[in-house]
């Protein structure tokens, strides 16, 4: 049964993606790819990555579709070169679909227990975290404190992203334009009542989970990337229901700027802090008397500067979109 | 039924190859940018289809639950990260999309190219 569901959401998902190609409306496209994150989030869950699987609904379609709808605005929303059917780029692709399908056919099934991905270091990881680190959750486990420097890289490049987003689309010396926003002009959806009454209904929800799956990452699916998803999908909701000025009153640029530049050096600190105390870089066991609470604290700490680089980041991108906007 | 455990793989040929097509042939910049975040999902999927194990169960280990098996942690820790990675370089890109659009007024690629060459 559910792996007849699985077929008939990953036949949907191919359907999805050809409608996006054949869409000439881009607002259309963009709502559509919205569509194809939610599928991707439910195939996900059917497939065991439930940590995944929140990631990508709160990301892909929550805060990807806004930043695009934000892009249409200030772009334009149709294509308008004439549709043209190049047989060169068909060709090419058709040709390598086939030849990746024909690969397949050497892959092990989906699900077989000795597939080579299953034999190398995974085990170990499943039976020696209870042991080492003591959290239920392994992915948590393995991602903030086995494999802490890739996390540490990967939130650097979040940070830089959002510095390049800063650079491309602030004007420094427009600084005083923000604050212009904080006037009555930038209203939101304040006269629509059905979405302003129920969206302040979930506003508090959505942020009140944001703050469990921060927390309650090391027990169950969560941790700082998801939290800082959904907790900045919370803020951009009530931006875009009551306005960019209130936003703006709730969350300062200056208090977003710090939270990206303030939860990389947490993580960078934790590790230091490490060094410090004579272990290694990121080496939670030191921190504490027991090398079990040790790790629990390193692990909290780090997943907090975690989710403050993305939510910062991800709500930075969109106060920059949207006060282009505004000064358009 | 054994052709099923590669359908998921067939999935992600297909969905690679809408993405790759939309990058090479659409003029648009825009749409190139979601061909390119629907390529970047169907990376995910293949690794995420490679953590299932048959009767397994989310990699959540919980007190007495001795024999059960857990699917496969370590594909989901890559894709975890790859996923708000993957949103920051969208949202780069979508910043430079901007810039043109204020610098030439269009983004279509043919457009700009010949304003370019002008």
């Amino acid at each position: 049964m559910v792996t007849l569901f699985g077929v008939f959401l990953l036949t949907l998902l191919v359907i999805t993606a050809i409608g996006i190609m054949r869409a000439q409306h881009l607002f259309v496209a963009v709502m559509l790819s919205g569509i194809f994150s939610l599928q991707m989030a439910a195939i996900f869950f059917i497939l065991d990555a439930a940590d995944v699987a929140l990631t990508e609904a709160a990301v892909g379609a929550g805060v990807a579709t806004v930043l695009m709808l934000g892009a249409l605005a200030l772009t334009d929303d149709r294509e308008r070169g004439p549709k043209r059917h190049r047989w060169a780029p068909v060709a090419v692709v058709t040709l390598t679909t086939l030849m990746v399908i024909y690969a397949t056919f050497d892959k092990p099934r989906l699900g077989d227990p000795s597939a080579p991905v299953h034999q190398h270091v995974a085990p170990w990881y499943l039976e020696e975290t209870p042991r080492l680190i003591d959290v239920p959750n392994v992915v948590t486990a393995i991602l903030a404190s086995f494999r802490g420097y890739d996390t540490l890289g990967e939130l650097f490049v979040i940070f830089t992203a959002g510095i390049g987003v800063l650079f491309l689309l602030t004007n420094p010396s427009k600084e005083g334009a923000l604050s212009l926003l904080r006037s009555a002009e930038a209203e939101g959806l304040r006269h629509h009542l059905v979405p302003r009454i129920v969206g302040r209904l979930v506003v508090p929800f959505i942020v009140l989970f944001g703050l469990y799956v921060q927390f309650h990452g090391d027990y169950g699916p969560g941790g700082g990337f998801q939290a800082g998803a959904l907790i900045s999908a919370g803020f951009i909701l009530y931006a875009l229901l009551e306005g960019e000025g209130r936003a703006l009153q709730v969350t300062p640029v200056r208090l977003l700027r710090g939270m990206i530049a303030g939860g990389a050096l947490l993580f960078v600190g934790v590790g230091l802090a490490g060094m410090l105390l004579g272990g290694n870089f990121l080496d939670y066991s030191i921190l504490a008397d027991s090398p079990i609470a040790g790790q629990h604290l390193g692990i909290l700490l780090v997943e907090l500067g975690v989710g403050f680089t993305v939510t910062g980041t991800l709500l930075t991108v969109f106060h920059a979109f949207a006060a282009r906007e505004q000064r358009s | 039924m054994e052709f099923l455990g590669l359908y998921n793989y067939w999935v992600f040929a297909i969905l690679l190859m809408t993405g790759l097509y939309a990058v090479i042939s659409c003029a648009n910049l825009i749409k190139k940018l979601i061909g390119m975040t629907i390529f970047q999902a169907a990376v995910f999927l293949l690794y995420i289809s490679m953590d299932k194990v048959e009767g397994g169960t989310a990699p959540i280990i919980q007190a007495d639950t001795a024999g059960q098996i857990y699917s496969n942690p370590l594909p989901q820790v890559l894709i975890l990260t790859a996923i708000v990675v993957g949103i920051a370089t969208l949202s780069l890109g979508l910043a430079i999309v901007v810039r043109i659009s204020e610098t030439y007024g269009t983004i279509e690629e043919d457009q700009i190219r010949t304003m370019d060459e002008e």
